[in-house]
């Protein structure tokens, strides 16, 4: 095998299968009485009974490798966190990757490696997959693009709808950090230690919650735009007014640091292993204790909206001034997950 | 302790006052962090035209178009500069950018050195613009430029001086400003001196202040003070950062490389002595000559009904224009001031949206 992706590695002849065989395959693994995978056109999955998510995302980041992760930890977690946050069970994943010839082969190694770690991670399966070339300068290196399927794991609906006025917001941890490790990577910024990118499963945490009894009314993973976005949307989504306390929004010192020197919000930078959680207002002490381990604190409050309001974010300062949070246009940002 | 500086300023003042803040990124933490909500009635704030992406003259950002348009050109700037639009609404950087030019973003202009050495069959197009704070690192890059005698490097000049702009909002007949919070980044180079001459010309309180909400408050707190003792001078509220004799080399390197011409600003119009362009040796560098651009001088078409002038002088804040929130955002800004974080537009159009924001205090 050539060091670096070929053409021929997507023309669907000898090396082709050479590549799915010898460097792809071990990405599909399979657990203990479980059946091993065919290769075949589609996947025959076994799922309990039961109502579904379907969730899809394509993943472009540049740098392919940064501190804390790289695209194919990414493209896992970020489906599967996609499913955890309609409160369902990650189980089936596909992947589709679309290789830019010249790609160098360690690196797709790595990144398949790093692939099957995190899918082990998520506890679920990679059940079908799709690879392409394409000539050099018609992709980045690699794209990838991954779709999950997972089991819904509480009946009432998790969504923006289902916010009500009282109901309170939680967040489950420190924000930026993702966002500050592909800044730093991308302009060069050597920090001492370096800030690692957050991305992590969140299926385990929302699981505990929802065996401790909580129903969240909405949860909402924090990528791109952060929680800037993730609460324009919620509040429009529901049409509620959501008041957030600003000094209560955990971010560390490097993270400040970075936005500081580049001219960044916190708010407004991505995570990949961050959520908001939406509960009743009597369900708040409980959520409050089940999410300090990790760092997660209350940040705010839905409120109705006053006669004639439009949605808003409403963010009070830790001066006690108030002011409108709404989301970065972002363009300065591109490609972060 | 902003709280504390905000109770000794409600103490302290009798009457009303309108102090202007000049740079933009003052202008921005004050919109941020709701500093005006703790200001005492009647001590009024308004914004400076200190930001240098949105008075960059329409007819530099054409120019900069035009260039980027030619195949061998790579056309690189600060971040900000790829959203202004030229003289038609809509044309900027980024939409030259996706139609196939090589525009690059550089966090230091000697990335251009970089560029230029990589790159030997291309012409690399440096726009340079802001005020003294950036106008030393323009200065280091054209002389280097010169020392390694690159002959497809050069420059497309916007530069522009704080200290004029001051004085020609004081000059106004229908000047309100009454004292300035003055841009503590660029007295870092330029020190006092300046402001001392204009304080005493003008009879007006300067005091040079930081970024940080208390910074801010505490230079509220000095410029209303001497407000109230009938006094006019100038003070250094960030002493911490800003010596009085600011940084000599850094001036010895702009004198060296440029030269104070006379600089037509966005809204503004052309205003005396506050422009700097490259001089002697470092003419070489003139893109504009380089290119046989036509001169950038012209007039500055400014779209309806954007009232970015008035709103640069002072004379008018954000909401006060028609296309504010509708036709204007900072997605799709038809003045200057929109574009840029720093631009007072786009820091209300952040935080104070009129729409959403009309019940926001004050």
């Amino acid at each position: 095998m050539t060091d670096r992706i070929l053409l021929a590695h997507g023309g669907g002849g000898s090396l082709m299968q050479q590549l799915i065989r010898q460097e792809l395959l071990p990405l599909y693994g399979h657990r203990a009485g479980e059946p091993q995978l065919e290769l075949h056109d589609a996947a025959r999955l076994a799922l309990p009974h039961g109502r579904l998510a379907f969730s899809c995302d394509g993943y472009v980041v540049q740098p392919l490798e940064f501190p804390g992760g790289d695209i194919g930890k990414l493209a896992v977690i970020g489906t599967a966190n996609d499913l955890a946050m309609a409160a369902a069970r990650p189980r089936h994943l596909s992947v589709s990757l679309i290789l830019e010839e010249g790609l160098p082969l360690a690196l797709l190694r790595r990144v398949v490696a790093s692939m099957a770690a995190a899918a082990e991670q998520c506890g679920l399966r990679i059940v079908t997959g799709d690879t392409k070339v394409v000539e050099r300068g018609k992709a980045d290196g690699l794209f990838i693009s991954t779709s999950g399927v997972g089991t819904l794991e509480q009946a009432l609906p998790v969504r923006p709808a289902a916010i009500r006025p009282g109901d309170q917001l939680l967040l489950s941890g420190d924000l930026g950090r993702h966002g500050v490790a592909i800044l730093a990577a991308r302009h060069g910024l050597d920090l001492q230690p370096p800030v690692l990118s957050d991305c992590a499963p969140l299926w385990p945490q929302v699981e505990t919650l929802l065996r401790a009894g909580i129903t969240p009314h909405c949860l909402r993973d924090l990528t791109r735009g952060g929680l800037a976005s993730a609460l324009q949307e919620l509040a429009e989504g529901a049409g509620l007014e959501l008041r957030v306390r600003e000094a209560d929004v955990p971010v560390i010192e490097p993270v400040a640091r970075v936005c500081d020197l580049l001219g960044f919000e916190p708010l407004h930078l991505a995570n990949e292993g961050r959520f908001l959680l939406v509960v009743p207002p009597q369900q708040l002490p409980m959520a409050r204790s089940l999410l300090a381990p990790s760092g997660g604190v209350w940040i705010g409050t839905a409120a109705a909206l006053g006669a004639g309001q439009a949605p808003r974010v409403l963010l009070r300062t830790a001066l006690g001034t108030e002011r409108l949070l709404l989301p970065s246009s972002g363009e300065l940002l591109p490609r972060i997950c | 302790m902003t709280a504390e500086l905000a109770a000794a300023l409600a103490a302290l003042t009798t009457r009303p006052w309108t102090l202007m803040e000049v740079c933009g990124g003052q202008t921005h933490a004050i919109v941020r962090w709701g500093l005006d909500q703790l200001l005492p009635p009647g001590v009024r704030l308004i914004h400076g035209p200190g930001c240098p992406v949105c008075v960059t003259p329409a007819a530099t950002i054409d120019a900069a178009l035009q260039l980027a348009r030619r195949p061998e050109v790579i056309l690189c700037s600060y971040g900000d500069m790829l959203r202004v639009p030229g003289s038609a609404s809509g044309d900027d950087l980024l939409g030259v950018r996706a139609g196939g030019g090589d525009v690059r973003l550089l966090t230091s202009p000697l990335q251009a050195i970089g560029l230029a050495q990589q790159h030997p069959e291309r012409q690399v197009v440096f726009l340079a613009v802001g005020f003294e704070t950036t106008a030393p690192a323009t200065a280091l890059l054209a002389r280097q430029a010169l020392a390694l005698g690159l002959a497809n490097l050069s420059l497309l000049v916007a530069h522009v001086r704080v200290a004029p702009a001051m004085a020609a909002i004081l000059a106004e007949p229908a000047n309100r400003v009454q004292g300035f919070l003055a841009a503590g980044h660029v007295g870092t180079v330029m020190g006092l001196a300046e402001l001392e001459a204009l304080s005493a010309r003008y009879r007006v309180p300067v005091v040079v202040t930081g970024f940080a909400p208390q910074e801010l408050m505490a230079g509220l707190l000095a410029c209303v003070r001497q407000l109230e003792a009938g006094q006019a001078g100038v003070q250094n509220a960030y002493g911490s950062v800003v010596r009085p004799g600011g940084n000599p080399a850094a001036r010895a390197l702009i004198e060296t490389v440029f030269a104070v011409v006379d600089q037509p600003w966005r809204g503004l119009g052309v205003l005396p002595a506050s422009g700097l362009a490259l001089r002697g040796p470092y003419r070489r560098l003139d893109a504009q000559e380089r290119f046989g651009l036509t001169a950038l001088g012209g007039a500055d078409p400014t779209a309806n009904p954007c009232i970015s002038g008035q709103i640069l002088r002072g004379l008018a804040q954000p909401p006060d224009c028609p296309a504010f929130g509708g036709a204007c955002t900072p997605d799709h800004p038809l003045g200057a001031p929109m574009v840029s974080s720093e631009g007072a537009c786009a820091a209300y159009a952040r935080y104070r949206p009129a729409a959403a924001g009309a019940s926001i205090r004050p």
